[in-house]
């Protein structure tokens, strides 16, 4: 190679990394013994010896920054988060997961269980139920709290199975009745020879208005994700109980998660280094499982590959695994571009539960700020 | 909760209770991102424990000032996701009501 005097050298524009490091900024590598360039490049001073300032403008950001919805349902969606850094994309995904509250069940009253479940595991199976309220109308209940209208939700479970049946039968989910006025069940400590027979007995809540009353609930009544299995009785056996639900967080239990899981994927990218023809583009067409490849006619018969669905790739890396193909194909993964996806479990629908998110971070600084000064 | 010294107000570690990686990392990116930093990291000191660390090193502006700075940055990127992401949605479903008509 001549030797080119250093001032004959082609001028790089200005504010711009050169090509390959502007790649191993933004992509992470992924070759077949290892992926390289995982790491993010975040100090702002990090390219500064080459004259180039990495610090994040907030109107830079603003310009650059994309959401698109892929998939949107009652349940779950699918969304792009389009130039944001992986620790905030990480930020939101960790909030919906464990710190947005959800109503579920906390406390059971077992009156009668003669199933072959045990009541603790009973307990549990039916705090797992998802229950379809907006836990934002609820409070939280400490620990000497009273249950109240405001932060209780009832719901009775009565289910025989007589003993002539001659069968088994199931307890589903459907089958817990809401009770808008809270427990009935009277406390022990209350004395049943009261003297005043028009007083009403204290019960394990203490409701001061019904909860249908309320213009939230009047019209739909609060129900829980119905087909689930509670429980197999045999002839003659009886579940009788009360279970009461309040709100909590999913750090405390995963029942009060709102979603059944919220996970991001970078996107893929596949690079075609070299034109891939005949023989070969039908072989690298064969390798890929997800079917990321298709074939395309070019002039006298000829094929060659292209890349119709990089989304589909999952960078199992077995059309670069043989020797020589990682010099045709090369996988990366788009550090800025995140594949959202959130699946809610039904107390709220999964753009609410983003949205959300996404206030309770801003909370979060917020306190900071204000503790700080 | 701060530690630092009165002589050298450009360097501190502040206490944040109740906090975990979902803040602090967040606030590690901004803080990287913020040119008067010349340090910053944090620590969780011990996982049961709900706190962390979050130590600051600048070039000489008050350590406590740019970590509030970066907090507001934070806020003001969340609140633009937000709108955003508000905005996406509607939209998405707007095209989805007239596809279907």
């Amino acid at each position: 190679m001549p030797k080119i005097p250093l001032w004959d050298l082609p001028e790089l524009p200005k504010n711009e990394l050169p090509l390959h490091l502007q790649l191993q900024k933004t992509r992470v590598f992924c070759n077949n013994d290892a992926p390289t360039h995982t790491e993010n490049i975040h100090y702002s001073g990090a390219y500064a010896s080459m004259g180039i300032d990495n610090s994040l403008r907030l109107d830079e950001f603003k310009k650059n920054f994309k959401v698109k919805v892929i998939k949107l349902n009652e349940d779950d969606m699918e969304f792009d988060l389009i130039g944001i850094d992986a620790s905030i994309a990480n930020a939101f995904r960790r909030i919906l997961i464990s710190e947005l509250p959800t109503m579920a069940i906390e406390k059971v009253l077992v009156a009668n269980s003669s199933s072959v479940v045990q009541d603790e595991v009973l307990a549990h199976r039916l705090g797992l139920i998802p229950i379809k309220v907006d836990p934002r109308l609820f409070d939280y209940m400490s620990e000497n709290d009273v249950p109240n209208e405001k932060n209780c939700i009832v719901f009775k479970l009565h289910f025989k199975n007589p003993r002539g049946s001659g069968e088994r039968r199931t307890v589903y989910s459907n089958d817990l009745k809401w009770l808008p006025f809270g427990s009935e069940y009277v406390l022990p400590t209350e004395n049943s020879n009261s003297s005043d027979p028009n007083s009403k007995p204290k019960t394990y809540t203490s409701y001061t208005s019904s909860q249908d009353s309320l213009p939230e609930f009047s019209t739909n009544p609060i129900t829980v994700t119905p087909g689930i299995i509670i429980s197999k009785l045999g002839p003659g056996q009886e579940i009788e109980l009360e279970a009461h639900a309040c709100k909590g967080l999913g750090k405390t239990h995963a029942k009060w998660s709102p979603v059944a899981t919220a996970w991001y994927r970078m996107l893929p990218e596949v690079i075609l280094l070299k034109d891939i023809e005949d023989d070969d583009a039908e072989e690298l067409v064969k390798k890929c499982p997800v079917n990321v490849f298709d074939i395309e006619d070019i002039a006298k018969g000829r094929k060659r590959a292209t890349v119709a669905r990089p989304r589909a790739c999952t960078l199992c890396r077995e059309c670069i695994r043989e020797p020589g193909w990682e010099e045709k194909v090369a996988l990366r993964r788009v550090k800025d571009h995140f594949i959202f996806t959130i699946e809610s479990t039904g107390a709220l629908p999964p753009e609410v539960l983003f949205t959300e998110a996404v206030q309770i971070l801003e909370d979060k600084c917020e306190r900071v700020i204000t503790e700080m000064s | 909760m701060e530690h630092g010294s009165y002589q050298d107000l450009s360097a501190s570690t502040h206490t944040l209770n109740d906090e975990d990686h979902t803040l602090a990392n967040s606030l590690r990116f901004t803080l990287n991102q913020d040119p008067r930093v010349a340090l910053c990291g944090y620590s969780i000191p011990h996982p049961s424990e709900a706190k962390v660390n979050i130590r600051v090193q600048t070039t000489g502006d008050p350590a406590k000032e740019v970590l509030k700075d970066s907090c507001q940055d934070l806020m003001m990127i969340c609140q633009h996701v937000r709108s955003t992401f508000e905005q996406a949605v509607a939209d998405f479903k707007n095209n989805e009501g007239s596809e279907s008509q």
